[in-house]
C-alpha cells in the first residue's frame, strides 16, 4: 500500500474528510504533451557537492572512527603491510585496488591513515549506488562516494574526479569497474591511469585480499574472515607515458602483489622479474577450476562453507 | 536550459485543473475536455550585467543618435523623464530599472558638468507618485539629491504654465507637452516595456501631455479602430502618438529615448506555482499554493490587498537600447515579443481569463470595478496579434470578485463616473458627451494637481480601453463578480466557472470551443 492510500484510510478512519485530488495530490500529466525523462539528478548526475562540506566530513569521520573502524576490524582483522610506503606518496594520491566486495572500501578507508582517509572519495558505480536517492545520499555521506559511469567514458564522472583530485582529496578507485564474480582479477579499466595521466598525481597500488570470503558478490550475509591490505610502492607516469600503458604497468604491479599474498614477496619478485608471474585473472577454464584454482591463501581461515555459499 | 516558448495546451482528460486570477485570491478550475489553454513562453535570460548593458547602450545609440555623452555639455539644460509607478507590474526588487538607468545618465551629466538638471516623473493624467514610491523607482540616491532641491518634478497636465502648445499634426491633433521638457536642449526618456504598447513616441507624446492633446487619441473611435492596440502596424493609438511625436521632434525638441524590457520573472519564490505549468507543480508548488490561498481566503480583504500590494517582483531586464525614438523602439519590440509572443491557430468562441488583483492604475490601491473592465477587456483582450482571441460575437469570462469599492483618495472620478455615467449607459461612444465635464471640473483638477488622484477624464478612458471588445464580444460574464457592480458594468455574473459556460453557450450556441488566457506570465496571442 502506497503512503497516500494510507494516508486515505487513516483519513477515513477518523472521519475527517480531506479534499482529494490535485493539488492534494500530485499533478497528472496532460496526455497531449511528450513527458519529458524526470531530471531526478541521480545516477552520475548526483551531486556529491554538499558531502565533502565540513559538517559532512565530521559526520563522517565520526562515523568512520567509530562506528566502521571497529566494526570493520571485528569482521575482517585486517593485516596491513607497506602502510610505511605511504611515507613517499606527495598527497593527495588514487589509491588502485582490486575489487572483490562491497567490504573493500570500508576495509581500505579503516586502515588509511587519518589524514588520508578523512579526505578520500571514493568511486563509486553510479548505476548501482546512486540509482535511488537515498543510496546516493547514504554513501556520499558514510564514505564520500563519488558517481563514477563504469559500462562508458562519462566526461562528467573523469572531470568531476580529475577536479576533487587538484583540490587535494585522495581517490580511492577499483580499476575493474566492478566485484569479481569468482575471486579472480577482472580486466582492468582505464580510468585510475588517464587520471594520473591528467592530474600528475601519484597511484598508490593496494591489494586486498580475504574479502572475497566476507562478502562475495553474490552472498547474502557477512562472514568472518582475516583480511590483508598490501600497499604497494606510488606509481607516477613516466615522461611521455600514455594511459592505455600506464594502465597496464598498474595491472601489472597489483599482480604482483597478488602473487606475493599467496606465496612470499622474494618468490613473487624473482617470477616479476622472469615474467612468470601467474595471471591474476586466473585460469583460462570452467568456473569450478577457476574456483579450485584459487585455493586459499597463507593465513585464510578455512570457510567449510564455502562451497555452499557460491551455490547460494 | 533555455526557456521554453510559449504554447497551447489542449485540454483532455488526465489535464489538472487549470489556475485562474481571481482578485487577490487564485483558484483551481477543471476546463472541458477539448479546451485550449494558452501558455506563455517561460522568462528569458536577464542581462548578465545591466549597468554595463546600460552603458554600452548610451555610448553606442541606435538610428541617428550620438553617443548621450556627445550630447552633453556645461551650461545647457537637461531634462530626465521616466515613466511612472504604472510600471512594471508589479513593482519590481530594487533597485528598479529607473535607478540603474537615470544613475548612468547622472554620471555622465556629472562628467559633463551640467548643473541644469531636472528630474520628471512622466504621469500624463496618472496619479502623482507618493515619496516612497519615487524613492523606489530612482533610488535613494537620485532621489535625496534632486527632490530637496525641487529638482524632482511630477509632470502636471494642468498647471497653464508648465505646459507648452507645440502645435498640431497634419491630422489636426493638438500637441501639448510639459514645457521644461520641451524646452530643454535635451530630453532623455527613460522607459520600462512591458508590454508592446509601451514606449516609443507615446512615452513623450503620451507621458508628459495634457489632456488637450491625449483626448486625440484616447477616446473610443481610436481605440474601436487599434486591432489591436499592442500591435503597433494596426493601432491607431500608436499612429497618432507617432504623428505626435514626429511633431514634437520637428518642433526642435530633442529626444534621447532610453528604452528597457524586462522578462516575465513575475513573482518571487513564495509564489512561483503561479508561473509554472500545473502538471510541473512540485510538492513545494502544490504546498505552496494551498496555504498560499487558504491564507488569502482567510485573510481580511483590506489586508490580503497591503500583502499582495507588498509583493516585489523579480523582473530582471533583458534589454536595453538607447538612441532615436523610432530605431529604439523597432528593437525594443522586437525583444516583446521575444518574451511574450505565443502563436494560436485560430479563434475560440469562449474566451476565459482570470484577472489578477493589480492592473498598471491600482498599484498600491483598490481594483475598482471599472478597472476590472479596463484590465479584462482593454489590456487583455488586446494582448493579441492579427485576430482576437475570441471570435466576433464570442464570450468573454472573467474571473474576478470586482468589488463595489472605489479608493477615494486615488478614484474619486471614478466614483461619480461609475454613479453617474454608467447608470445612464455603458456605451463607449455615447458617454463622450460628459467627457468634458469631468475632465474640466476644478475639484477633480485639485486632486489630481494636488493629491494623489487620477485626473478626472481618467475612468473615461479607462472604459474606452474596452471600447473594440465592447464591440467585438457578444457578452461579457465574470465569475464570482460582486452583483451591482457587474450588473452596472453591463457584464452578466456567474457563480461558477460551469454556470458561466453554460451561460456563454446560450450566446455561442451548443459545443463552444473554449480558450484560456493563462496568466501570469503576460503574453501575447499571436492569432492566425
Amino acid at each position: 500500500m502506497t503512503l497516500p492510500d494510507t494516508l486515505a484510510r487513516l483519513r477515513s478512519r477518523t472521519g475527517r474528510a480531506r479534499p482529494s485530488g490535485f493539488p492534494w495530490s500530485a499533478p497528472t500529466w496532460p496526455g497531449g504533451l511528450e513527458r519529458p525523462a524526470p531530471q531526478r539528478a541521480l545516477g552520475v548526475d548526483y551531486d556529491t557537492d554538499w558531502a565533502r562540506r565540513y559538517p559532512a566530513r565530521f559526520v563522517r569521520a565520526m562515523l568512520l572512527d567509530n562506528v566502521t573502524r571497529p566494526l570493520t576490524h571485528a569482521v575482517a582483522t585486517p593485516t596491513v603491510e607497506g602502510l610505511e610506503l605511504l611515507e613517499l606518496v606527495a598527497l593527495p594520491a588514487i589509491f588502485v585496488a582490486n575489487h572483490s566486495s562491497h567490504v573493500d572500501t570500508p576495509v581500505l578507508l579503516s586502515v588509511l591513515p587519518p589524514r588520508v582517509r578523512h579526505r578520500a572519495v571514493v568511486a563509486a558505480a553510479a548505476d548501482h549506488f546512486f540509482d535511488r536517492r537515498w543510496k546516493g545520499h547514504l554513501w556520499a555521506l558514510l564514505l564520500g562516494a563519488l558517481p563514477i559511469e563504469r559500462h562508458r567514458v562519462n566526461r562528467r564522472s573523469a572531470d568531476l574526479a580529475a577536479e576533487l583530485l587538484l583540490e587535494g582529496w585522495n581517490l580511492v578507485i577499483y580499476p575493474e569497474g566492478g566485484r569479481t564474480p569468482d575471486g579472480w582479477f577482472q580486466e582492468f579499466r582505464g580510468g585510475p591511469a588517464y587520471l594520473a595521466v591528467r592530474t600528475g598525481r601519484p597511484v598508490v597500488p593496494v591489494h586486498l585480499e580475504g574479502t572475497y570470503r566476507i562478502l562475495p558478490k553474490e552472498g547474502d550475509r557477512l562472514r568472518r574472515n582475516s583480511t590483508r591490505v598490501t600497499f604497494g610502492l606510488p606509481m607516477v607516469p613516466d615522461d611521455g607515458e600514455d594511459a592505455r600503458h600506464f594502465g597496464a604497468r598498474i595491472e601489472t604491479v597489483l599482480g604482483a602483489m597478488a602473487d606475493e599474498v599467496r606465496s612470499d614477496w622474494w618468490s613473487a619478485r624473482r617470477r616479476a622479474a622472469a615474467g612468470t608471474t601467474p595471471s591474476p585473472r586466473g585460469p583460462v577454464a570452467g568456473p569450478w577450476r577457476r574456483s579450485w584454482a584459487l585455493g586459499s591463501a597463507p593465513g585464510d581461515e578455512v570457510d567449510e562453507r564455502r562451497w555452499a555459499l557460491r551455490r547460494g | 536550459m533555455s526557456p521554453r516558448p510559449g504554447f497551447v495546451l489542449e485540454v483532455d482528460r488526465s489535464t489538472p485543473p487549470t489556475l485562474f486570477w481571481h482578485g487577490e485570491q487564485f483558484v483551481l478550475e477543471r476546463l472541458p475536455a477539448g479546451s485550449r489553454v494558452v501558455y506563455g513562453p517561460e522568462p528569458l535570460a536577464p542581462l548578465a550585467d545591466p549597468v554595463a548593458a546600460i552603458r554600452h547602450a548610451l555610448l553606442h545609440p541606435l538610428g541617428d543618435a550620438a553617443p548621450l555623452p556627445a550630447l552633453l555639455r556645461p551650461g545647457m539644460r537637461l531634462t530626465i523623464a521616466f515613466d511612472d509607478v504604472s510600471l512594471p507590474l508589479p513593482p519590481m526588487r530594487r533597485p528598479d530599472v529607473r535607478q540603474l538607468v537615470v544613475e548612468q545618465v547622472l554620471e555622465l551629466a556629472a562628467a559633463a558638468g551640467i548643473d541644469d538638471v531636472v528630474l520628471i516623473a512622466a504621469l500624463a493624467l496618472h496619479r502623482r507618485m507618493t515619496e516612497a514610491e519615487l524613492r523606489h523607482a530612482l533610488g535613494d540616491r537620485v532621489y535625496d539629491a534632486f527632490a530637496p532641491h525641487d529638482l524632482l518634478w511630477q509632470h502636471d497636465a494642468e498647471d497653464p504654465d508648465g505646459m507648452v502648445h507645440l502645435g498640431v499634426t497634419d491630422q489636426g491633433e493638438d500637441v501639448e507637452i510639459n514645457r521644461r521638457a520641451a524646452e530643454s536642449d535635451l530630453l532623455v526618456y527613460v522607459n520600462i516595456n512591458l508590454v508592446a504598447m509601451d514606449g516609443g513616441h507615446k512615452s513623450v507624446a503620451t507621458g508628459l501631455a495634457s489632456y488637450r492633446s491625449l483626448r486625440h487619441h484616447h477616446n473610443a473611435r481610436t481605440m474601436q479602430h487599434s486591432r489591436s492596440f499592442m500591435d503597433q502596424h494596426r493601432s491607431e493609438l500608436h499612429s497618432s502618438n507617432w504623428r505626435m511625436g514626429r511633431h514634437i521632434a520637428a518642433s526642435g525638441v530633442k529626444v534621447f529615448q532610453i528604452e528597457t524590457t524586462l522578462n516575465t520573472d513575475t513573482f518571487p519564490e513564495q509564489f512561483r506555482f503561479l508561473q509554472r505549468r500545473e502538471w510541473e507543480w512540485t510538492v513545494r508548488d502544490r504546498a505552496s499554493f494551498l496555504g498560499a490561498s487558504r491564507s488569502l481566503e482567510l485573510t481580511p480583504p483590506r489586508l490580503a490587498r497591503q500583502i499582495l500590494h507588498g509583493v516585489r517582483s523579480p523582473h530582471r531586464m533583458t534589454s536595453v537600447q538607447a538612441g532615436e525614438v523610432e530605431a529604439v523602439h523597432a528593437r525594443t519590440t522586437e525583444r516583446v515579443y521575444a518574451q511574450q509572443l505565443v502563436p494560436v491557430e485560430g479563434q475560440t468562441d469562449i474566451l476565459t481569463m482570470g484577472l489578477p488583483y493589480i492592473c498598471p492604475y491600482n498599484v498600491n490601491s483598490v481594483m475598482n470595478p471599472i478597472l476590472v473592465a479596463c484590465l479584462g477587456l482593454g489590456y487583455f483582450f488586446n494582448m493579441y496579434r492579427g485576430e482576437p482571441l475570441v471570435r466576433q460575437g464570442g464570450v468573454l469570462i472573467l474571473h474576478h470578485p470586482t468589488p463595489n469599492e472605489f479608493h477615494p483618495g486615488h478614484h474619486p472620478s471614478y466614483i461619480d463616473f461609475f454613479e453617474q455615467v454608467l447608470t445612464e449607459t455603458t456605451d463607449p461612444l455615447s458617454i463622450g458627451k460628459y467627457e468634458e465635464s469631468f475632465a474640466t471640473d476644478p475639484w477633480y483638477i485639485h486632486l489630481y494637481r494636488t493629491g494623489h488622484a487620477y485626473h478626472g477624464v481618467h475612468p473615461f478612458y479607462m472604459w474606452y480601453w474596452c471600447a473594440h471588445a465592447l464591440e467585438h464580444l457578444g457578452a461579457v460574464i465574470v465569475v464570482g463578480g460582486d452583483r451591482e457592480a457587474v450588473h452596472r458594468l453591463g457584464f452578466r455574473r456567474a457563480s461558477t466557472l460551469a454556470d458561466a459556460l453554460e451561460m456563454a453557450r446560450d450566446v455561442v450556441g451548443p459545443d463552444p470551443t473554449l480558450t484560456h488566457l493563462h496568466s501570469p506570465p503576460l503574453l501575447m496571442a499571436d492569432v492566425t
